[in-house]
């Protein structure tokens, strides 16, 4: 069986809200794929598409070329993590995933291996409900390995983590895809997912607005623009503008430019006896970039809200 | 991108099962991993032995010995007699006998039975009044001929009699009834009665003449000795009625007397030669030289006079045995255990629901109706094992108890024990899958909860309680789930036997049609909870 998701063509409809509109994407095997967007852009109803848990009224998604629910033992084919709060709050760690387990057919000695790859076994025999949110996302993550699946799913994996459990997640997915799984990995802060995905779906109103490589995305949200600090800004906005530039105001003393390349705006104000102090390529951040993104599915989001529709 | 360069993943781990077995286990870890519901099945079981055995400290009611220590009640209590079957009879009547010895056979002619009623004054005995009429006749007012093992109380018998109410029957070990000639006996429409002895078997015939003979029915009374006790004999059950309006539950009873005039009476065989009476039993609170009791022989025509009934003993108000009780009285805290139950049953879904769990249930097994039908059989098999452990438990201290008390309580065969015991097992594990199909429906707790107590808990304790009047308990207990709770019953009800059938010990719907309903509900919401859980977004 082929490690992969695909979605195509999803539509979904939570009462007067469009959750999902079309949603189409695949997500590969080897690579951490991010799924980003805004809250309400569609991606954990996505995902429990996926699991066969909510019904789409029109559109597939696949595992591996199957539906989800035609799988047999489908931890085995598919791990997930969608909300790591879904457990009985008075059973311990053990027993949750010792449930889980036997539902497979697997045994406690599966439990032991994922307890120890999850760095839970000092806290497994505890109550679950006395549990961080960050153990409960390490219990969550032993729970989707259970079945050592070749895909997983995680829904806001990073939620509630202090700063050593997110570097601890970042690694460990990493881990996950250079096995060669497809790991899809939703978040609606991009920079969670910043030298964490190799590939980024983006979404926003239930659809994809972006499907591409981490690096792709980044130049181009970086554009060709150009950076400039000088005290000279007037004089310098008037050589560039006369080149042919766009040149916008982004501080007391700082320009950005595009149009030109690096090279040619140190040419043009060197000729131009302007006095800069620094001239650098401006390279976007993953944040922007998304923000650039979806900049419109935010809206529609905060209009959404106020209506008091939001799903 | 780099996606045709990578190997994808292959687990070295193989595959487990994902059978149904494998499935119970799992809803079994869940269930015995929560410490509280754990503890909810115990406090049901102790809540069942708690209000059960308060019943029997609350029914103290040695009332025809207020001298008698409590602690000593029994010796307030006469002893009842059991029949062949094992079950308490009343056997009291008057007797016309001789002994018979080997085969043979007794025949008679009845022409008139008649009735008279003690008078409903509270008089002493001395000064009991008697009316006549036909309306004091009782339906089950008897009289006709016997063979019996013996006069002892409780033996083995056949009869063949004329009726007040219900034509010629042929009765034999109290609990036997076959009908025969209908209508009533006059002396233009007289009845003859044949009863015949071939070694254990006795056969029973009537006639409208004499001459042409119907067989009504044969005994195979195993065990009779060679010689038995033929005769004649009349007796008539106790009149009850309600004393005040309709739906009260108090209760009056007088006694009544039948006199049965018989002729042409016959008996081949190796028989005993005299006629000598007697009251087997003694006699309802008419003393055997009392205007009932007794008998005249002119010529070859008698005339017997008896009061009393040859049948199974019924409980409830007119009962012939005093303060008494049925096992499945030690069971009334099974409503109890039966909230605490429904509960946890309830809770083992919702709970899923409450935190989201059911997804992580549901993406582990997409087969969604497996998963409600693991937890179902979870769910009642460990309410199942609960109530029979508390029942049994019940049963055995509080038979002793309510003997303690001075309260007879009704003996039953095993196999009707075994019924009692298990059906109130089944109630509790029934009622448990009927609250989990309800929690799976609603999704929440407090209304799940509060639909199935009402339903079930609080339809049966309006209708036990007498907090409703008898024709709505009784409609309750037939088209409610609460009407499961009939398999409780341990006594049968007799069509040869006019009693007061009512609740608590006698139910609207026999055992297993009660049942039945109960079960129809859970059956229809188990279904419609597997229709929604697979069709409702988790």
């Amino acid at each position: 069986m082929e490690a992969t998701i695909e979605v195509t063509g999803l539509r979904k409809r939570f009462g007067p809200t469009l959750a999902l509109d079309g949603m189409t994407f695949t997500v590969d095997p080897g690579q951490v794929t991010g799924f980003v967007g805004p809250n309400g852009a569609g991606k954990s109803t996505t995902m429990r598409v996926v699991l066969g848990l909510d019904a789409a009224e029109q559109g597939t998604a696949l595992i591996g070329g199957q539906r989800y629910q035609d799988l047999r033992h489908p931890l085995s084919h598919v791990g997930s993590l969608l909300d790591a709060g879904a457990l009985q709050p008075s059973r311990s760690a053990r027993n949750h995933l010792l449930w889980l387990a036997h539902s497979q057919g697997l045994n406690a000695r599966r439990v032991d291996e994922v307890v120890g790859q999850a760095g839970l076994q000092s806290a497994i025999k505890r109550r679950a409900g006395g549990y961080s949110l960050g153990m409960r996302q390490r219990l969550g993550i032993a729970a989707a390995l259970l079945g050592d699946p070749p895909i997983l799913m995680m829904d806001e994996p990073f939620n509630g983590m202090d700063p050593e459990g997110i570097v601890w997640m970042r690694g460990f997915l990493r881990s996950l895809a250079a096995e060669g799984r497809a790991v899809l990995v939703s978040s609606h802060l991009m920079g969670e997912l910043q030298d964490t995905a190799d590939h980024l779906v983006v979404v926003g109103r239930g659809k994809v607005i972006a499907d591409t490589s981490v690096a792709d995305l980044i130049s181009a949200a970086s554009g060709d623009r150009v950076a400039v600090r000088t005290t000279a800004r007037t004089e310098a906005m008037t050589v560039l503008t006369h080149a042919g530039a766009t040149v916008a105001a982004t501080g007391p003393d700082t320009l950005t430019i595009s149009g030109l390349t690096a090279q040619r705006v140190v040419t043009l104000l060197g000729d131009g006896a302007v006095p800069f102090s620094e001239v650098s390529a401006h390279r976007a951040t993953l944040e922007e970039a998304y923000m650039e993104l979806t900049r419109d599915a935010v809206e529609f989001r905060a209009a959404a809200d106020s209506t008091g529709a939001a799903r | 991108m780099s996606a045709g360069t990578i190997t994808p993943y292959r687990s070295a781990q193989p595959a487990g099962h994902d059978g149904f077995p494998q499935l119970l286990r799992a809803e079994w870890i869940k269930f015995r991993s929560v410490r509280g519901w754990i503890i909810g099945v115990v406090v049901a079981g102790l809540l069942m032995l708690a209000v059960g055995l308060l019943g029997v400290q609350a029914s103290i009611a040695c009332s025809s010995g207020p001298h008698a220590p409590v602690k000593h009640g029994a010796a307030c209590v006469t002893p009842v007699p059991i029949g062949p079957g094992g079950e308490p009879v009343s056997d009291s009547f008057y007797f016309v006998r001789q002994p018979l010895t080997g085969n043979g056979s007794i025949t008679a002619q009845v022409t008139s039975l008649t009735g008279v009623q003690q008078s409903a004054a509270p008089s002493g005995p001395n000064t009991a009044q008697t009316q006549a009429g036909p309306h004091v006749l009782q339906p089950w007012s008897k009289a006709g001929i016997i063979i019996k093992q013996s006069t002892k109380q409780g033996s083995a018998y056949a009869a063949m009699m004329v009726t007040g109410g219900n034509g010629v029957r042929m009765q034999y070990d109290y609990t036997q009834d076959i009908a025969g000639i209908p209508g009533k006996v006059s002396a233009v429409h007289p009845r003859w009665l044949r009863l015949t002895r071939s070694g254990d078997t006795i056969t029973g015939y009537d006639s409208a003449d004499g001459f042409h003979w119907t067989r009504v029915g044969s005994a195979d009374l195993a065990g009779l000795p060679s010689t038995v006790q033929v005769g004649l004999f009349a007796t008539s059950p106790m009149h009850v009625y309600e004393s005040s309006s309709f739906g009260s539950g108090n209760y009056n009873g007088v006694n009544t007397i039948a006199t049965g005039v018989f002729d042409h009476v016959g008996v081949s065989g190796q028989h005993g030669g005299a006629w000598a009476g007697a009251a087997v039993g003694g006699s309802q609170g008419l003393g055997p030289n009392g205007p009932g009791d007794s008998y005249q022989q002119a010529g070859g025509s008698f005339t017997v006079t008896g009061s009393g009934d040859i049948a199974p003993v019924t409980a409830g108000p007119g009962s012939s045995v005093g303060p008494s009780g049925t096992i499945e009285q030690h069971l009334v805290g099974t409503f109890a255990g039966l909230i605490a139950v429904v509960v946890i049953a309830t809770m083992f879904i919702t709970a899923e629901y409450r935190r989201g769990m059911i997804r992580l249930t549901l993406a582990a097994t997409p087969r969604r109706g497996r998963v409600l039908a693991a937890k179902a059989v979870v769910i009642g098999a460990v309410t199942f094992v609960l109530g029979l452990i508390a029942a049994i438990i019940a049963v055995l201290i509080g038979t002793r108890l309510s003997a303690n008390q001075g309260i007879y309580v009704f003996p039953v065969s095993w196999q009707t024990e075994a019924r009692v015991l298990l059906g109130t097992a089944a109630v509790l594990a029934v009622g448990a899958v009927l609250a989990l199909a309800v929690g799976t429906i609603l999704r929440r707790s407090a209304a799940a909860i509060t639909v199935v107590i009402a339903g079930v808990v609080l339809t049966y304790i309006l209708a036990m309680a007498s907090l409703v009047p008898l024709p709505v308990a009784e409609w309750l207990l037939r088209v409610t789930p609460a009407a499961g709770f009939a398999i409780q019953q341990s006594l049968p009800r007799w069509p040869q036997v006019t009693g007061v059938y009512g609740l608590p010990q006698y139910y609207p719907l026999s055992p297993w049609a009660g049942f039945a309903v109960l079960c129809g509900y859970a059956v229809v919401a188990m279904g419609l909870a597997v229709l929604l859980l697979r069709r409702r977004d988790a």
